[in-house]
């Protein structure tokens, strides 16, 4: 099995790399929101309880959960394609485990994701972001960040494997997006004015997910922050993989 | 004149009549513009009590000036995305042969742009008066504002459109949005001129979207200030524009509609 | 002898109570070539899909290559290849990693990958459009490629499931050629399922006939038009020619049949065509033309459902879920 996983990994790995706007996009895009938000909401740090004098360094996590929804829509659109051609067919004839299609095409989002998670660390130290929790802080700050897009590959992958329609998972996009923003992204949540904003932001499981990458880079070692992210992370992990093994059972329905 | 008015009334038609019949276009095009402007006035209020933040009619009212603006643009960005469909299906090629002056396609992709932003323009409004936006400008100044929406509009949609027929492929989206995205952020989207970072301030001072922004924000404040030469900004990118898009037209003839 | 496939009672009803396959029997020899007739929507793929293991039956039980479809799946797809409707093939990669990842996964050593993909690709004639993306492949390289991956592990039986579709005839009489290439040189059992009479009665040693879900005729195709049909002669008078003798002499041959351009006569075995020829000779009837038409598979289906299979079509097959 591992080895029709490598394989398998190696093909997501080898199509990302050959669609340009797959892996262009996840890692210029972020990076450039980042620059805009941050410029743009400069002046926010002035705002009395704001964490940090420095808005790139709160919002140097952002890009890694941004970069994790390309990533996984990106992936999520392959594999659906691969039902909508028939070529799942052609793979569930082979000796294939169905476990390895899958671990397979989230290998390849994992690929992406460590790619990602090292360049969007190296943009942020180059534009003068130190990361308080220092080189352990940036190891954990790793892990969590493909951690995450593990989490959201599988969630990409469940989509792809219900709808089989790559139209219905490029649609899941906006989806994602709301989920990015009515969140914590752009401000503390103890500083959003809009009540139902708040509320809506603090039961929004990406916000956690953001504050615990956002206290590696501004606090140090919070560990009420990393618990909370870990285990949404992880919950979201088991959940998305749980869904997404029993919708590859009914679609590759072989005996 | 009539047969192009012709070709051009039909291809609006066809646009409009495909985005509202059909739920996945129609609805991000609402969706996202609603969905921007609640994230922003609603998640950012709070940037309404930095120092030196002076804006008379609120919060609510400066971003919505953004996401009017950012809603005009992007609507005429998808419209360039039907325009590559056209192409990757064949359909343009019918069009082509059936257009006396091929340019009454374009005039029509427009008109199919500009309807399809008019609804979006109607429930923005309509959602941020109901959050409580404040309105300090008269008929005049309201009309000048949607006015201006309407020209960025156009040239959102001749930027699009003179990309989707020159590269006649999806594949080619993203050059068709990050630019309009981008040069519509290297602006004082969250906080006027004054209050951002020096590097994106200097950048923001040779953006014209800031003229057409900081034009807007003030006829909806009532204080219409440089409107004249937000007008001529967003006319002369029209100018411009147009030249883009009937050059990239001449080149999808050239390759045959294909 | 163990039949190569083996089929009893096959039933696939999909949800919404669609039955696509309403009970179905079969035996498929070692070596023979199978051909699976029948309209669109008859319920031919869906039957593929079974006894490949890709779907299920509701009910019956069937056995490809001496396993049972539903106990011995992957025992089944270790000795089948199939080329499905679909090309299925991933348009970012190319002819020769398609082929590398087949055989990865059907577990042929690294070592022999190479060499084998090489023998592929030349057999398909694919070897200078192996280092191509998919997306720039013509209709006709895609299913050359198709079957060179259905028969990548060396399959004992091969399932084609209307392999020539949309093919220029070039391409599809090179198709045709490698499917007897295989039987005569390898013994492989071939199962096709095609739409095409033509191509059934060139290539099958033995027809099914599907319609509905169900098999309405099965033999060779030469005993299922002989059963069916007699030939029938047709004759257009030249001008000035008296039909109604025409039509005396013909009928001595057989039933008269009805004939907008002159007269026809389906023949009853009491004479053949050189026998007419002589008769119309003698009477001194002038004619400008006479066909002979042969009872084909179209008139076999015809007369076992009542309609035309060219051109009849059914509401297509559901998806699988």
């Amino acid at each position: 099995m591992t080895s029709q996983v490598l394989h398998l990994a190696r093909r997501s790995v080898i199509r990302t790399l050959r669609q340009p706007a797959n892996w262009i996009t996840p890692l210029i895009f972020p990076l450039a929101l980042m620059a805009v938000n941050s410029g743009g909401l400069d002046a926010a740090t002035q705002l009395p309880g704001f964490p940090s004098d420095s808005f790139i360094a709160f919002f140097l996590a952002f890009p890694f959960i941004q970069g994790a929804l390309f990533a996984t829509v990106n992936a999520g659109v392959d594999l659906a394609r691969d039902i909508q051609t028939g070529f799942l067919n052609r793979l569930a004839l082979t000796p294939m485990q169905s476990a390895a299609l899958l671990l397979g095409h989230l290998g390849g989002v994992i690929a992406m994701g460590v790619l990602q998670a090292l360049w969007y660390l190296a943009v942020g130290l180059a534009v003068g972001v130190r990361l308080e929790s220092g080189l352990a802080g940036a190891l954990v700050l790793f892990v969590l960040a493909v951690l995450i897009v593990f989490a959201f590959g599988t969630f990409g992958a469940l989509a792809a494997l219900r709808t089989g329609s790559t139209e219905a998972v490029h649609s899941l996009f906006p989806v994602f997006f709301v989920f990015l923003f009515i969140s914590s992204m752009n401000l503390p949540r103890d500083l959003i004015e809009t009540d139902w904003f708040r509320v809506a932001a603090s039961l929004n499981p990406v916000s956690y997910l953001i504050e615990a990458i956002r206290s590696l880079v501004i606090v140090g070692w919070d560990e009420r922050a990393l618990a909370r992210g870990f285990a949404i992370a992880v919950g979201l992990a088991v959940i998305g993989l749980a869904l997404s093994s029993l919708s590859l059972r009914t679609r590759m329905a072989r005996t | 004149m009539r047969r192009t008015m012709d070709v051009a009334l039909a291809v609006g038609w066809r646009m409009l009549h495909n985005n509202f019949t059909t739920p996945s276009l129609l609805i991000p095009g609402l969706a996202f513009p609603m969905f921007f402007f609640v994230a922003f006035a609603g998640g950012l209020s709070r940037v309404n009590d930095v120092p030196g933040f002076q804006f008379p009619v609120g919060y609510t009212a400066f971003q919505f000036v953004f996401v009017l603006l950012q809603s005009a643009a992007f609507a005429g960005v998808f419209t360039g995305f039907g325009i590559v469909r056209d192409f990757e299906t064949g359909f343009a090629r019918r069009l082509m042969l059936a257009a006396p002056d091929r340019r009454g396609i374009l005039l029509g992709y427009a008109i199919g742009a500009l309807g399809r932003w008019g609804v979006t323009a109607v429930v923005l409004t309509v959602v941020a008066l109901l959050a409580g936006m404040q309105v300090g400008g008269n008929g005049v100044d309201v009309f000048g504002l949607y006015a201006l929406a309407v020209l960025v509009n156009v040239v959102g949609l001749l930027w699009a459109a003179g990309i989707a027929m020159r590269f006649r492929t999806l594949q080619a989206a993203p050059l068709m949005q990050l630019p309009i995205f981008l040069s519509l952020f290297f602006a004082p989207v969250f906080v006027p001129l004054d209050l951002l970072a020096d590097w994106l301030q200097a950048i923001a001072h040779l953006n014209p979207v800031t003229l057409l922004l900081e034009a807007g924000r003030s006829l909806i404040a009532g204080t219409p200030t440089h409107v004249g030469y937000a007008f001529a900004a967003a006319v002369a990118l029209i100018a411009l524009f147009s030249l883009w898009a009937v050059r990239g037209l001449r080149k999808a003839e050239a390759a045959g509609g294909g | 002898m163990e039949q190569a496939i083996e089929v009893r009672g096959l039933v696939r009803v999909f949800k919404g109570g669609i039955t696509a396959v309403a009970g179905i029997d079969l035996d498929v020899a070692p070596g023979e070539i199978y051909g699976f007739l029948g309209p669109n929507g008859a319920g031919k793929s869906t039957t593929v899909h079974m006894l490949t293991t890709l779907l299920p039956p509701t009910s019956g039980s069937a056995r490809v290559g001496g396993f049972d479809i539903v106990k011995d799946g992957p025992e089944v797809r270790r000795t089948i290849g199939a080329a499905l409707q679909e090309a299925a093939l991933d348009p970012l990669l190319t002819g020769r990693e398609h082929l590398k990842l087949q055989l990865a996964l059907h577990g042929i050593p690294r070592t022999e990958r190479a060499d084998r993909t090489d023998q592929l690709l030349e057999r398909v004639g694919l070897r200078l459009a192996a280092d191509r993306k998919i997306g720039g492949y013509s209709g006709g390289m895609k299913r050359r490629l198709d079957l060179a991956l259905a028969l990548a592990h060396h399959p004992r039986i091969l399932f084609l499931d209307e392999p020539t579709t949309g093919l220029d005839p070039q391409s599809r009489s090179a198709l045709w050629d490698e499917v007897v290439r295989l039987k005569r040189d390898e013994g492989v059992t071939v199962f096709l399922t095609t739409q095409y009479l033509e191509e059934a009665d060139l290539l099958a040693d033995r027809v099914g006939i599907i319609d509905h879900g169900r098999i309405v005729a099965e033999g060779t195709p030469a005993a299922l038009k002989a059963e069916i049909g007699r030939p029938t002669i047709e004759a257009l008078p030249a001008d000035g020619t008296d039909s109604r003798a025409l039509e005396e002499i013909l009928g001595r041959f057989g039933e008269l049949q009805p004939s907008t351009a002159g007269a026809a006569v389906r023949l009853d075995g009491q004479g053949d065509l050189a026998e007419i020829v002589r008769a119309l000779d003698s009477a001194q009837l002038r004619l400008a033309d006479l066909h002979l038409h042969a009872p084909t598979l179209d008139d076999v289906f015809l007369a076992k459902t009542g309609r035309s299979l060219e051109g009849s079509e059914e509401p297509s097959e559901p998806d699988q879920q």
